[in-house]
């Protein structure tokens, strides 16, 4: 029963796969000018234009530039960079896992903060915690996020000295542990490094923290309106009647249900903060995809923000995914509505 | 009449029983009116050229002279984001209603007509919506070239799923609804009665999804200008602005990026209000 939902949302989600392989295409072949003449770079001769369009492709029809396209990608083949040199595919993947986990950890700390506030909203609605959490995270989705991330760095780091400087990943007098995941904190872990552990985890406070306060509103606001109309249903009454503690009435009758519908949002959540991830790893110096993409946008150099967009595109639907198939595992209406 | 207490609470008594029950969406209704016409007024009223250097004069903090300090090259900082406002809520007036105007007429005739047109529409937006919108909106800048236009059209594109799902939504809601079919009974052609009876009624949701729309489109602006995309230096715009600033926050002369950043605070956090309190208004089921 479960598997054949499994299926279905596996299914359900190809044509996102398609759209988003389909649009990175159409953005690479939108490039100004001649891409053939682009890629070939400034001091190409006519011949190396023209055999580089007859690498790319250029010179057949749109159809089948796609078909090349397709099976450039099945062997994970994004092009070079036009700066380092380098295969973009190879530099996005050994970026990747520091974007990740500034996202993952920012994440959890989002939900660790908002969704108390929601549940707090919503047991007392129209009082003054429910205006200030709403003044509160309206604030924060109105907080640009490279703003909110200078003016952390410039309290934490400048003025109290509590923080670590906003440049990178981790203090260069410690040499990074050995790569098995890429993420430093379970890196840092798994060699028993606590000082290299400590001094990566310093790093990440405020770049994450600027990343949470963007998406405090979309949460806190879904728990608290899921809440409310949790609580006004008749368990959550006969609940109470039967004497239950209130936390536990609030807990386990109200937020686990409740939470279903904050799951969702959550695949929205993570898209923002891809999104916003770009500007905050340009803020601290994070060597994460992001501003990998950025230094290559400045550089004019256009493979590897294709590459981005396509990842960033890969990295979504698969999410989006994850939590399709976590709602059914954890739902059980969702499997028995088919 | 004795009827009269009978009627349903007019307009302004409604917004006054929103505004009454929400003290800060008035604050925010009039930093709106100051923003609008800050936007307006904007070079006509600040003290210095926005683009005049003066090297004697860098780096210095907020004075009675220069309000909000002075930048690297000695341009006064207020007179740069004061000046700023009017290309800010530019391109994002212009991006929300080009998605407004493209968005609305796809997904209304998607709701209406159904069929192959609706499937397209709709696969349409869900391509859009599978990116992370931000990341989307480089990549189009960084393909399309890097102009404010393509700002502008990159912000009505990711824009545009929002706008075509609610009018898709309620469209498809009432094509069969009674006043549709009596409509069409009484001779009304299929465009007169997408037109006459079903556009009015889609305007006010879509209306709520502009305001609530305003203040993410000038983030996402900024946002792009921040990291290099669109307007150039020297234009001021407060994402330029802020990044201008950057690289002296951790030298301390916090004021370059703060008062630039500050006032794009304020405007997207009036907007965003202002967009819940619409909502409240003409949609109270959507409150959340």
């Amino acid at each position: 029963m479960v598997g054949r939902m499994v299926l279905r949302r596996l299914v359900a989600a190809l044509p996102n796969l398609v759209g988003v392989v389909a649009i990175s295409f159409v953005l690479t072949r939108a490039l100004p000018g001649d891409p053939a003449a682009y890629f070939a770079g400034a001091a190409a001769t006519r011949e190396a234009v023209e055999q580089v369009r007859q690498q790319l492709g250029l010179d057949r029809s749109l159809p089948e530039q796609f078909l090349i396209y397709l099976q450039g990608l099945m062997r994970a083949d994004l092009g070079l960079s036009l700066t380092t040199g380098q295969p973009v595919a190879q530099e996005l993947l050994t970026r990747l896992p520091a974007s990740l986990e500034l996202v993952l950890i920012a994440l959890v700390l989002a939900c660790g903060v908002a969704i108390p506030l929601g549940v707090l909203a919503a047991t007392r609605p129209g009082s003054w915690i429910d205006h200030l959490c709403r003044i509160v995270t309206t604030m924060g989705v109105s907080l640009p996020a490279f703003f909110t991330g200078l003016l952390l760095a410039y309290v934490f780091y400048f003025l109290l000295g509590w923080a670590p400087p906003p440049l990178g990943r981790l203090d260069p007098v410690y040499s990074p542990p050995s790569a098995v995941t890429g993420l430093f904190l379970v890196d840092a872990a798994l060699a028993r490094e606590p000082a290299v552990w400590w001094a990566s985890f310093r790093q990440l406070i405020l770049p994450t923290l600027t990343m949470a306060i963007f998406v405090l509103a979309p949460i806190a606001r879904m728990t608290r309106a899921s809440m409310l109309q949790v609580l006004s249903s008749d368990f959550i009454r006969t609940a109470r009647a039967s004497g239950l503690s209130e936390a536990t009435v609030l807990v386990r009758y109200g937020l686990r249900n409740a939470l279903l519908p904050v799951i969702t949002t959550l695949g929205m959540v993570f898209g923002f903060m891809l999104g916003s991830s770009v500007v905050v790893e340009k803020v601290f110096g994070w060597p994460g995809v992001g501003s990998y993409a950025i230094d290559a946008l400045t550089a004019s150099d256009y493979a590897p923000v294709q590459g981005f967009v396509l990842l960033m595109g890969l990295l979504f639907v698969g999410l989006n995914l994850c939590i399709d198939l976590l709602y059914t595992v954890i739902d059980p209406r969702v499997s028995l509505e088919h | 009449m004795q009827s009269i207490e009978l009627a349903p609470p007019s307009v302004w008594q409604h917004a006054r029983h929103v505004l009454g029950d929400n003290p800060v969406t008035l604050l925010a209704a009039l930093l709106f009116v100051v923003f609008v016409l800050t936007a307006i007024l904007g070079p006509n009223l600040v003290p210095f050229d926005p683009l005049r250097s003066d090297a004697g004069a860098a780096l210095q903090p907020p004075s009675s002279a220069h309000w909000f300090g002075t930048d690297a090259l000695g341009r006064d900082i207020f007179s740069r984001t004061i000046v700023a406002t009017r290309l800010d809520l530019g391109i994002a007036i212009a991006a929300v209603a080009l998605s407004f105007l493209i968005g609305l007429p796809l997904g209304l005739a998607a709701g209406f007509f159904g069929g192959w047109w609706d499937t397209l529409v709709t696969r349409l937006s869900d391509t859009i919506m599978a990116f992370p919108l931000f990341v989307l909106a480089m990549g189009i800048v960084a393909a399309m070239g890097n102009t404010v236009t393509n700002i502008v059209l990159a912000t009505a594109i990711i824009n545009l799923p929002f706008y075509i799902r609610v009018a898709r939504a309620e469209a498809n809601v009432r094509r069969a609804a009674g006043f549709v079919e009596a409509a069409r009974l009484s001779g009304n052609t299929e465009a007169r009665i997408l037109r006459v009876h079903i556009l009015p009624n889609i305007l006010p949701p879509a209306m709520v999804q502009v305001s609530l729309n305003m203040g993410w489109a000038i983030l996402n602006a900024a946002g792009l200008s921040f990291i290099g995309l669109g307007v150039r230096p020297p234009t001021p715009e407060w994402g330029i602005l802020v990044a201008e600033g950057a690289q002296f926050i951790v030298s301390g002369e916090w004021w370059v990026s703060f008062f630039p950043g500050a006032v794009l605070m304020l405007a997207v956090f009036s907007f965003n209000l202002l967009g819940d309190a619409l909502r409240d208004l003409l949609d109270p089921r959507r409150r959340t």
